[in-house]
């Protein structure tokens, strides 16, 4: 009976699957923060506006060739593929073995920022150009502007993709069992082989991944309200009138 | 008085759309000085070209002596000295009332936070706005948000105000509070360039009216001869159309 065989697995293989799900969870927090990170970085070197004519302008082309490359490539093929291309090639090219985890971190931060990149670069383009001319006026330049004004609106803009891609990857780290790494899939694959019990523990898998993608779509939900703050100013219009302030005002006056 | 700005032959092309041509002009210190013409006569890309959100085509524009057209003139220094107030006001949305006002200050003229502080109370005390100084853009209305924009301006030190249009976007009961506002800049004795539709306010406080048609400056001169002894035709029929309408 399969309940009997969910229950029983569950309770004799729990620290297996904790430990999964912590290796899954570790790898996608890492990876999603990495790619986003590398993202921003893209996003603001390939929106540097071109300048007319001298070196700068022949070095700018050819760092944007460079990235539009990468960003085309790994979004090209297959993560799966990724993974044994880069975990067995850099073996195979430069006698260097690595670490099971690190190669999965890596593998999952740059595949995360090839797509990053794009989704930075959109969200800064939807930034109303306003912002960038009023930034420029005062004299800042183009790495100011994006830091001070336009990245943490695009960020806010960028938040519910950012979650998408990090949800995916939460459930995408599974196609890292194919270099070993002790996630999810994983160590449900083990449990599921000693028992000869497919279903019940892909089941409980299921169950698994689905408590954290979910958990993880609340938070970034609440984090995007908080983020908005309250529509009108009257409430904060009574907190400017506190005492404190009144003195502070009147003292500098 | 000493010259500000002066700018020499500038021109300024879209493609093949020569929207000005041969620009000769100077603002002068303690001056203000109206840009008026109707819609397409390039007066806001001229204010534009000043600093530099659009690059001229041609010509120079002499800044205390130096001509910042000139590639290895910083134009991030330059920019800091002139005030933009915008038509459509740009607030930095992701900052607040006050921090709109500080952010230029202590990222750009490496003033303390506490010093920030107060030149920005101190401008937005004169625009009117110290009771919204946590506000974010979004909860002011236009007016409230273009007396903000000047304060941000103003709180930069800097040595001309450039206003493109600062009432053309507002309600008609909000233009009165921002022109006061204006007004009372003149007074302090400010160098402001103020592109307007606004002819009242023109003929009130400017020194000087620039009168633009098609791309070239075609009349100015103070206040008085541009509105009641126009010396050239197209001036007259331009302020025959504005002001009957």
């Amino acid at each position: 009976m399969s309940l009997d065989w969910i229950v029983r697995i569950v309770s004799e293989y729990w620290p297996m699957f904790l430990r999964g799900a912590g290796v899954t969870l570790l790898i996608s927090i890492i990876g999603t923060l990495f790619g986003s990170l590398i993202g921003l970085v893209i996003g603001v070197i390939r929106t540097v506006p071109m300048p007319g004519r001298g070196l700068k302008r022949i070095l700018l082309k050819v760092v944007n060739g460079v990235l539009a490359s990468y960003i085309e490539f790994f979004r090209g093929t297959p993560m799966i593929v990724q993974a044994m291309v880069i975990f067995y090639g850099t073996a195979m090219a430069f006698g260097i073995h690595m670490e099971r985890l690190p190669a999965a971190i890596f593998i999952v931060s740059i595949n995360t920022g090839a797509y990053m990149a794009e989704i930075v670069r959109g969200g800064i383009i939807s930034v109303d150009k306003g912002q960038f001319e009023a930034a420029q006026a005062i004299g800042m330049n183009h790495l100011q502007t994006m830091l001070n004004v336009v990245l943490p609106q695009a960020i806010r803009n960028i938040l519910p993709a950012t979650g998408n891609e990090f949800v995916i990857n939460i459930k995408d780290t599974s196609v890292l069992n194919v270099i070993s790494v002790t996630e999810l899939y994983f160590q449900t694959k083990s449990v599921a082989g000693n028992n000869f019990r497919y279903f019940e523990a892909f089941f409980v898998a299921c169950i698994i991944y689905f408590i954290m993608t979910f958990t993880v779509t609340r938070i970034l939900r609440y984090f995007e309200r908080k983020l908005d703050g309250p529509e009108s100013y009257t409430l904060n219009q009574m907190q400017v009138a506190t005492p404190e302030d009144m003195l502070r005002l009147t003292q500098q006056g | 008085m000493d010259t500000i700005i002066e700018i020499q032959h500038l021109s300024k092309s879209f493609g093949a759309n020569e929207v000005l041509k041969d620009i000769n002009f100077s603002v002068q210190k303690g001056e203000v000085v109206c840009i008026i013409g109707s819609s397409g006569s390039g007066k806001s890309t001229l204010l534009r070209c000043i600093n530099l959100l659009e690059r001229p085509s041609g010509g120079q524009i002499i800044y205390k002596g130096e001509n910042i057209l000139d590639d290895k003139h910083d134009v991030y220094k330059y920019r800091q000295k002139l005030g933009m107030v915008f038509q459509q006001f740009n607030l930095f949305n992701n900052h607040n009332v006050l921090s709109n006002c500080m952010v230029g200050q202590i990222k750009l003229l490496k003033r303390s936070k506490a010093e920030a502080e107060e030149v920005a109370l101190q401008y937005l005390r004169v625009v009117g706005m110290e009771q919204f100084i946590h506000a974010k853009p979004r909860q002011l209305s236009g007016g409230q948000k273009q007396r903000v924009a000047i304060a941000r301006a103003l709180s930069m030190n800097p040595d001309v105000m450039l206003f493109d249009e600062p009432t053309s976007a507002l309600d008609p009961e909000m233009v009165g509070e921002v022109l006061k506002v204006m007004k009372q800049l003149a007074e302090s004795g400010l160098t402001m360039l103020v592109v307007t539709h606004e002819m009242g306010f023109a003929k009130e406080v400017a020194d000087r009216v620039v009168f633009m048609d098609q791309g070239v400056i075609a009349e100015e001169g103070p206040p008085e001869q541009i509105f009641n002894h126009p010396l050239q035709e197209r001036t007259r029929e331009f302020l025959k159309r504005v002001l009957n309408a």
